[in-house]
């Protein structure tokens, strides 16, 4: 079965379902408490495989690889050092096994360093970008049907790693941030300025992910869509994280409550939607079932 | 306030480390007390900047060069302010808990703490929960403060509190937790006794437990 690509499935009309958090789902089976869980790659990769089978089903048309800390800066202080390209390829796979027969696509996700760029913190532009390629490159290799640079919160960090992948690969790219302090990332920029200065340099689609409250969240898609013409990725959390009688987080946004935002987040201009930390399969299949829903009745 | 501590004051809110330490030396030289170049330049200048941060009109980069500048400041200063016995706010042992290794919130919150003359043996990140006992057993500490950017390494800082219960030393010091993923829930659930939301907040959390 030949699948429809990326940018064939955005260019048609409707909108696309992304899959839910890959941290919290698999902390809540069993993931240990402060292991990256990029060490579940290699050491128990049905789990990986079992939770994006479950996000497939519950409507997922693109789903992320284990990945976002697989950056060979992030790796280095890990388990996992100098493991950077055999956990991209087998992320990847693990990813591209749980598609298999199905429509869904494979996205390549890469986080940030987790450092900040001279002149402000410790890292060199040109180690970055070397980082950034270096990871693109094996998740490209591997066969990823895209690449989405996420959780960013630093212009000249975003630009690093668009600059990176794009000496790497041709695969479309999206670049995703998160407003953390609400509508401002940690470093003060706004959606408007990520609309601005990122639109411009050959990205498929431009987002928000992760962030604060769903509220918030929305403000930020407002500002963002007002500065480009590309296509809204939106990945919010499913609120903030609040303690289970057995210690272990859980988030206060139920998959109805979260599902019925769906509809607003639609006419707002999201063109591909799921969620961040805290969405669990359940909330996806709510999510999922709104935007179909939407599809059937275009109302807008 | 005096024209040059007034100097160093706006430098650290404007983030000029030169003119901080040129204006820190001026003042030394001219005899300045060092308590009143510490609290009147540089301890208020952070408390002005935090101020700035939690109303949203600095981010983590001005907070970064308003810290820089205090610090090098500080540092010029340390030796005159322990001849003249000036004594410190507390003494915080801090880090980030095992598992995790992101240390920029950390790290802001070390430098907000100095800046609001504690003195802070920073651990740095990925701190195992022995390390945090053996540190406040070795210093002393009035205080270890914690941070956890991951919802998956956050419960460490529970591990860290039972591990300090376990070596006798809980009742010595003051908990205090923070990071992107909490809220006074969690750490009222883990047996914390201050949460902070931000670098700033967490001064004024570190204060009220010195002085509770």
């Amino acid at each position: 079965m030949e699948k429809r690509t990326f940018l064939e499935r955005m260019s048609e009309r409707g909108t696309l379902v992304l899959d839910g958090a890959t941290g919290t789902n698999l902390q809540s089976r069993g993931l240990t408490k402060g292991l990256p869980a990029e060490v579940w790659v290699l050491e128990q990769p049905e789990k990986i495989i079992g939770l994006a089978q479950d996000f497939v089903a519950a409507g997922a048309d693109i789903i992320l690889t284990c990945t976002f800390g697989a950056s060979s800066i992030r790796l280095e202080h890990t388990s996992l050092n100098g493991k950077g390209e055999m956990v991209n390829r087998r992320a990847a796979e693990l990813a591209q096994r749980a598609v298999e027969g199905t429509p869904a696509l494979v996205a390549g996700s890469i986080g940030p360093t987790g450092q900040l760029l001279k002149p402000l913190g410790p890292l060199d532009e040109t180690d970055a970008i070397r980082s950034f390629a270096e990871q693109a490159r094996y998740l490209a290799d591997a066969g990823v049907d895209l690449l989405v640079v996420e959780t960013q919160f630093d212009l000249a960090e975003a630009k690093a790693a668009l600059t990176g992948i794009q000496m790497v690969t041709n695969l479309p790219v999206v670049c995703s941030f998160s407003f953390d302090r609400g509508t401002r990332t940690m470093m003060g920029v706004k959606p408007a300025q990520v609309g601005n200065e990122i639109s411009p340099l050959g990205v498929a689609a431009i987002g928000i992910n992760c962030g604060r409250s769903l509220e918030d969240n929305q403000k930020a898609m407002i500002e963002l869509r007002d500065s480009t013409s590309l296509p809204i990725w939106f990945k919010p959390n499913a609120g903030l994280p609040q303690l289970d009688a057995s210690g272990n987080p859980t988030y206060d946004i139920s998959p109805e409550a979260m599902a019925a935002k769906v509809p607003e987040w639609i006419s707002i201009g999201a063109k591909l939607i799921g969620g961040c930390c805290g969405t669990s399969p359940d909330h996806l299949a709510a999510i999922a079932k709104e935007v179909h829903k939407s599809q059937l009745f275009p109302s807008r | 306030m005096n024209e040059i501590l007034r100097a160093i004051y706006s430098s650290i809110i404007d983030g000029e480390q030169k003119v901080t330490t040129a204006k820190v030396q001026e003042a030394l030289d001219q005899g300045t007390e060092p308590s009143a170049i510490l609290n009147e330049g540089m301890v208020a200048a952070m408390a002005e900047v935090g101020k700035l941060f939690e109303e949203g009109e600095y981010f983590v980069p001005e907070m970064l060069v308003a810290a820089r500048a205090m610090q090098s400041g500080l540092a010029m200063l340390k030796p005159y302010l322990v001849k003249a016995d000036v004594k410190s706010s507390g003494k915080v042992v801090a880090g980030t808990v095992k598992g995790d290794l992101h240390d920029i919130g950390k790290n802001l919150v070390c430098m907000m703490l100095e800046g609001s003359a504690f003195e802070v043996i920073d651990l740095g990140s990925d701190v195992d929960p022995d390390k945090f006992v053996e540190a406040v057993h070795q210093t002393n500490a009035d205080i270890v403060a914690m941070s956890a950017l991951l919802t998956t390494t956050m419960p460490n800082m529970k591990v860290t509190i039972e591990a300090l219960k376990a070596a006798g030393l809980r009742d010595k010091v003051k908990v205090l937790v923070g990071g992107a993923p909490l809220t006074q829930q969690y750490a009222n659930e883990i047996g914390a006794d201050g949460y902070a939301p931000d670098a700033s907040r967490a001064v004024a959390t570190a204060k009220s437990l010195i002085a509770a």
